[in-house]
């Protein structure tokens, strides 16, 4: 008996698919799953967090409800994952925050906005706030670069450490690798199945989510928001750069490498989370982990409110309403920051995690 | 007036679904009927997992050849000879262009799956297991303009002079009930889930049988084309059967019910005797025995017995092993006469001769001196915990059926084929398998047989 009801869930679900191993081909859970014959904490939030949510095991699977074996591997998969993020969070005083995500993203978010908007009015005289400010140090004109750059390197280094430490605690509780062999190949091949979403594919044909075909696009708008994302961070990272080696300030012009990255990212921050909220709108029951809505929900809109305000900031940064947007906009960045390590994000480590352990194994069978 | 269908495709399997879609693309409008509903959609294939076909060289999923002569020795073999040579090779020589067929309509393969390497160079496994193939059929089918009704359970036939006329519905089907086409095709499964039918031929002893696969599979179909003249084949009491745990529901177990534990163990009947020899051959070519070997015993159950070095020599099993620290524990857990079991085991144990274990191949772990012998894998069961696993005979699918040629197209008992109606997969299977099985085989039967009995089908339909 494991610590929790969704644990014994997942092992009995276990037994019941490795006596049988007809989806051994569709992703990276199942090979993991056959390499052991019994099934520790450790283990199945090993295979909860490798696994993608494709859906096409159920669909595959002669054993789904209304079955009597009634076998649900991407829900009962996905329920534990989303208990293991409380169980390994760091500090374990705010994994609490995970039970109600939703709701305390969306404070978290709000008050963030809303500390920068009085901040920036009670720091700045109504005219700076409501002026019209262009060149170069333009934002900084409404908070110094120098704050600006602490507050948010702060609330960087505490998700950074944070997610360090919690993925440390994962990565423990998952004990060694079947076969043990660290080395950069495991974790380049990692890289590689996180980067293409390898096994958010159905096995080859697609995934499943409203319906028992394979129409899912949710690959698509992840790589959207996922290189959305990422190139976001490469034009705050550029732009620092700029700032700090060459003295070049913000704001850039729209053909310089920062604001074409953010450009590009935005987009993707704004199409791919519009098309994953859809999706989750349109999932199917059998499919959905209800009680993590407001989590999944939470986070999408938070990349989503990122995306936008930045665009915004980046059409109308010459006209009066550039302090309140600034605002808007950084309040959605510290707020996205801060609740990293205790929101949806974390799926990205402990996935990434999962996949290192994974090629560890496969490679390591391979090898002997 | 009724509506009418060049093909009419009652069942919805492999062998149904593989009609349909040949019928269609044939050019013949075609309608298939499924007695189940939605999800129970698909008869016994959805607890498949491979199937076996001939082929000449390696291909990316399959280790090596299968010859069509290889092919036919092993079904001459696991048959005894009870086969029809003229259908089965016809049958052996399409199956090396079902492997590539079956993937235009959208079936996808892998290797073969972990815990069954010796099936590698003669099984093609289906990429998610039998329902991801069902899953591709239905939907290339749909695809195609096929029409599928569920649910659609078939009361009765209309057939004179050997003519298939129309099938009447127990509920309508956009206000009809009675359903005409120009041709029939009949893959509507065997009568293996109808216990009182088995009982005709195997007594009250039926009622210990499990039934491994879908509960919808009651014969009525095949029932009602050999009450209207259609010829019959095949012995009633064969079937493909196998030993599975005792403790499985009574229908629709699946796979995950199968024990592969017998060749690394003793069995024993219900007075704690043995009764067949365990290590005959490698478990494949063997494992099909085991469900009529038990059905044979008293009460119609079986232990497998073995200790706890081999634990881990076969696939993890769905129910774990009932264990005892003594044999005599073992048997209490079991209502085995203790007394008995330890003999057992004790002379057992005193006949095995010294020999090197290798389960991969025959290897020269015997007895001397005990009958029934264990001619392979014998090794002494001494360690510690003793461990059991209780079997029935679990019925996969039976051999009774109609008659057909190598158009699959049915034979009336007169002799005489019928004008328009054909028949693919488990109800005519006994035309090849007279008994025995062979891995993979069933599938084999239904995709061949159900691709040429949709070709024939159009082709009626459109003289």
């Amino acid at each position: 008996m494991h610590g929790t009801q969704i644990l014994d869930e997942a092992d009995r679900l276990m037994t019941v698919c490795n006596s049988c191993r007809y989806c051994e081909g569709l992703c990276a859970v199942f090979p993991a799953m056959e390499m052991r014959r019994a099934f520790s904490d450790g283990d199945l939030n090993y295979l909860a967090n490798l696994c993608h949510s494709c859906g096409a095991c159920y669909v595959d699977c002669q054993f789904s409800p209304p079955h009597e074996f009634n076998v649900n591997v991407p829900k009962t998969l996905a329920v534990a994952r989303a208990e293991s993020y409380a169980a390994y969070a760091w500090p374990q005083a705010l994994s609490g925050a995970f039970a109600r995500n939703g709701l305390v993203i969306s404070i978290i978010a709000a008050l963030s906005m809303a500390a920068f908007i009085l901040g920036f009015a009670a720091l700045n005289d109504r005219s700076v706030l409501f002026g019209v400010h262009t060149g170069p140090g333009a934002f900084y004109r409404l908070m110094p670069h120098n704050a600006m750059a602490a507050l948010f390197s702060a609330a960087f280094l505490y998700a950074v450490l944070a997610l360090v430490m919690s993925v440390r605690a994962f990565w423990r509780d998952i004990g060694p690798a079947i076969g043990g062999r660290a080395d950069g190949g495991s974790i380049f091949q990692a890289v590689r199945d996180a980067g293409e979403l390898r096994y958010l594919d159905g096995g080859g044909v697609g995934c499943y989510n409203e319906d028992d075909k394979p129409t899912d696009r949710r690959k698509l708008y992840h790589h959207l928001t996922f290189y959305g994302f990422l190139l976001c961070f490469a034009a705050t990272s550029v732009a620092t750069l700029y700032h700090y080696v060459w003295g070049r300030e913000a704001p850039y012009p729209w053909w310089d490498l920062p604001v074409v990255l953010g450009t590009l990212g935005g987009i993707g921050l704004i199409v791919g989370p519009i098309g994953l909220l859809v999706a989750k709108t349109r999932r199917a029951p059998e499919l959905l982990d209800e009680q993590r809505y407001g989590m999944d929900v939470g986070f999408i809109a938070m990349l989503f409110l990122t995306g936008l305000t930045g665009m915004a900031l980046l059409a109308l940064r010459e006209t009066a309403v550039m302090g309140p947007l600034l605002a808007l906009h950084l309040g959605a960045v510290f707020a996205l920051f801060i609740t990293m390590p205790y929101g949806k994000f974390v799926h990205g480590i402990y996935r990434f995690a999962a996949l290192v352990r994974y090629a560890q194994e496969r490679r390591s069978e391979g090898g002997s | 007036m009724s509506s009418k269908y060049d093909v009419l495709v009652i069942g919805g399997g492999n062998a149904a679904l593989c009609a349909a879609i040949s019928a269609r693309r044939g050019g013949a409008s075609v309608l298939v009927l499924e007695g189940a509903p939605k999800f129970y959609r698909g008869g016994n294939t959805r607890h498949t997992r491979n199937m076996r076909c001939a082929h000449d060289a390696a291909t990316e999923i399959l280790t090596g050849p299968y010859t069509e002569d290889e092919f036919w020795e092993d079904l001459l073999r696991v048959t005894g000879g009870q086969t029809d040579e003229v259908l089965a090779r016809h049958m052996i020589r399409e199956s090396k262009d079902i492997l590539n067929w079956i993937v235009q309509q959208g079936v996808r393969w892998q290797p073969s799956l972990g815990g069954t390497l010796s099936l590698g160079r003669t099984n093609s496994f289906f990429l998610g297991g039998g329902r991801a193939m069902l899953n591709a059929l239905y939907l290339t089918a749909e695809q195609l303009g096929v029409d599928v009704e569920y649910d659609a359970e078939v009361t009765d036939l209309v057939i004179a002079d050997g003519m298939f006329l129309a099938a009447r519905l127990k509920r309508p089907i956009n206000g009809e009930s009675e359903i005409r086409a120009t041709s029939l095709v009949a893959a509507a499964g065997g009568f293996e889930a109808n216990i009182e039918w088995l009982k005709q031929y195997w007594g009250e002893a039926a009622d210990n049988f499990l039934i491994r696969g879908t509960p919808y599979n009651r014969g009525s179909i095949l029932k009602m084309l050999l009450d209207k003249g259609v010829q019959e084949v095949g012995d009633p009491t064969q079937c493909h059967a196998v030993a599975i745990d005792a403790r499985a529901p009574k229908f629709d177990g699946g796979i995950i019910t199968r024990h592969d534990s017998v060749v690394f163990g003793i069995v024993v009947n219900k007075h704690a005797q043995r009764f067949y020899d365990e290590g005959e051959d490698i478990w494949p070519k063997r494992y099909a025995i085991w469900g009529r070997l038990v059905a044979a015993q008293p009460d119609q159950i079986a232990y497998i017995i073995f200790d706890s070095t081999v634990v881990t020599s076969f696939m993890p099993t769905l129910f774990p092993p009932i264990a005892g620290q003594t044999v005599a524990e073992l048997a209490a857990k079991l209502e085995l006469d203790p007394a008995a079991l330890e003999k057992t085991i004790t002379d057992f144990n005193a006949a095995v001769r010294p020999g090197t274990f290798d389960h991969t191949i025959l290897d020269d772990c015997v007895t001397e001196g005990i009958t029934p012998p264990k001619t392979h894998w014998a090794r002494k069961i001494e360690t510690p915990p003793y461990l059991a696993y209780p079997v029935r005979p679990g019925i996969t699918f039976t051999y009774l059926g109609t008659r057909v040629n190598t158009d699959a197209r049915m034979l009336m008992a007169d002799g005489k084929p019928s004008a328009n109606m054909f028949a693919a997969g488990e109800i005519m299977a006994g035309n090849v398998l007279g008994k025995g099985y062979a891995a993979g085989m069933g599938m084999t039967i239904g995709s061949v047989f159900g691709r040429i009995a949709g070709r024939e089908a159009a082709r009626h339909a459109r003289n």
